[in-house]
């Protein structure tokens, strides 16, 4: 199968912190992909340069053929513009840790907008189209909210409603059950299981919550310091790897999961 | 001392000013809210020395007395050469005081698009939304209510600014209360009359800003909002 997603020696650096160091990745186009790490290794970062919200120091990324983050004018190599980016883009989609859902805005607004100005979608197909993706995540019974209005597992699965409807070919989901209640992790998981086993879309997930990688990931990525350290299918990484940064960062977590409950 | 004629005698002489001194307070705003916008837009142009250049040069004009600036486009402007031309009275005043509050309201703007989280750019560009709808549909709604209480306060400092005009012959209700005064020898009726007028138009703009301000703290999420117009 031909990847959709490819990063070529990706390096990237914030100021003297050099955060990734030479990632090569392909990404399967119905691939199910889980990034574990311990914080500060990078694993944000990687799914933050797919979306364009950072760019790359060096190295390529390809997105079902075209290069991201280059573009071709004369035979020359020139930076990508806004116009090539946002092509590119139009296939990707991503959740936010903190939602970033439009405050001003009411729930149903929140998915139709883009529809209507991204998209140029009449407005009745949209809502149409937003409310059964709204209902789909369980909320069909909010659509006049505000956001301020739904706790921070609804306000989750409204972003990943608006996120959907847009139809995207890569999902990219940015530790998305961090910043909620744990008893709110459970009904955006269940959202999460539902897309992993419906959609053939590729779904990256950036993850603190093993089992749940080790349930629906095709395959699951270990960064450490900036390099991939280690992959292979869930079981494989998370129950038979032998590498001692990952046993470490395994046992610590556990352990943090354990006294943290 | 006090006559309560000579009150009636000037109040229906210097209310007739009042459609200047309002005339003049209305096209300066609406000059100060349109021209803040520019001043935002040439200040962030890819060219990042011409942005330096015009920083400084609102600075300059903020850090400037307005009725200078009413004398210099009304005395000096139009002996400067080739782009150089007179203004009537009020056009200069008018222009003194728009660009010279625009200079503030610049600032209050960029508080409030400053106050806007970084994660609705991010939410903005995940989505795709073009530059253009980026501001219009997620980042102007967001920082522009907010900005409405203070965009009042300027108004209403504004609307006391405006008796400068007086100076270079602008007749609004001052100019006029000076000139009863003159005539007639008594300063103190036609004075207070200006000074009730400020006063009564002033300050039912100010409860109402008050009210705005309330208003907007409840917007959305009140303990949200609160954090984002302290920051």
């Amino acid at each position: 199968m031909k990847p959709i997603v490819q990063y070529k020696e990706i390096h990237k650096s914030f100021g003297d912190t050099h955060v990734l160091k030479g990632i090569n990745l392909d990404i399967n186009p119905t691939e199910k992909l889980a990034i574990i790490g311990p914080s500060g290794s990078g694993k944000t970062t990687i799914i933050r340069l797919l979306m364009t919200l950072e760019e790359p120091s060096d190295g390529d990324i390809i997105v079902d053929g075209t290069n991201l983050w280059k573009i071709e004018a004369g035979g020359k190599e020139k930076k990508a513009n806004e116009k090539h980016l946002s092509k590119v883009r139009n296939d990707i989609g991503m959740v936010f840790q903190h939602f970033n859902l439009f405050p001003h805005k009411t729930i149903l607004e929140n998915c139709v907008v883009p529809l209507v100005n991204v998209r140029k979608m009449n407005k009745k197909e949209a809502a149409e189209l937003a409310e059964n993706m709204l209902e789909r995540v369980g909320l069909g019974d909010k659509y006049d909210s505000y956001p301020s209005q739904l706790s921070g597992g609804q306000k989750q699965r409204v972003a990943m409603a608006r996120a959907l409807v847009m139809k995207p070919k890569i999902m990219l989901f940015d530790e998305v059950t961090s910043a909620l209640d744990p008893e709110l992790v459970g009904e955006v998981l269940e959202v999460i299981r539902d897309l992993a086993e419906h959609e053939d879309m590729a779904m990256v997930l950036v993850t603190h919550e093993m089992d749940f990688a080790l349930e629906i990931a095709d395959r699951v990525l270990f960064l450490d310091e900036g390099v991939i350290a280690e992959e292979g299918t869930a079981d494989e990484v998370i129950n038979k790897s032998d590498n001692p940064r990952l046993q470490d960062f395994l046992k610590r977590f556990r352990g943090e999961t354990v006294t943290g409950q | 001392m006090w006559s309560w004629e000579t009150f009636a005698d000037a109040f229906p002489i210097i209310i007739t000013g009042i459609t200047v001194t309002l005339g003049l307070t209305i096209t300066s705003y609406a000059l100060a809210l349109a021209a803040g916008f520019i001043w935002l837009a040439l200040e962030s142009t890819p060219l990042k020395i011409f942005n330096f250049i015009v920083y400084w040069i609102r600075e300059f004009i903020r850090s400037t007395p307005p009725i200078v600036q009413i004398f210099f486009l009304y005395f000096a402007w139009p002996m400067v050469p080739y782009i150089g031309t007179s203004f009537t009275p009020f056009v200069a005043a008018m222009l003194a005081l728009g660009i010279h509050f625009s200079t503030y309201i610049a600032e209050v703007y960029r508080s409030g698009i400053e106050s806007v989280d970084k994660g609705q750019w991010e939410a903005a560009k995940a989505l795709n939304f073009s530059q253009k709808d980026t501001w219009l549909k997620v980042v102007l709604p967001q920082a522009l209510p907010p900005t409405i209480p203070m965009l009042g306060n300027y108004l209403i400092i504004l609307f006391k600014e405006v008796p400068l005009a007086a100076t270079i012959g602008v007749v609004g209700i001052l100019s006029l209360a000076r000139s009863y005064g003159a005539n007639t020898w008594s300063y103190i009726e036609p004075l207070t009359i200006v000074a009730i007028l400020f006063l009564v138009l002033s300050y039912p703009s100010a409860l109402l800003i008050r009210q705005l301000e309330k208003k907007m703290n409840r917007r959305f999420d009140k303990k949200n909002m609160k954090v984002k117009v302290t920051e």
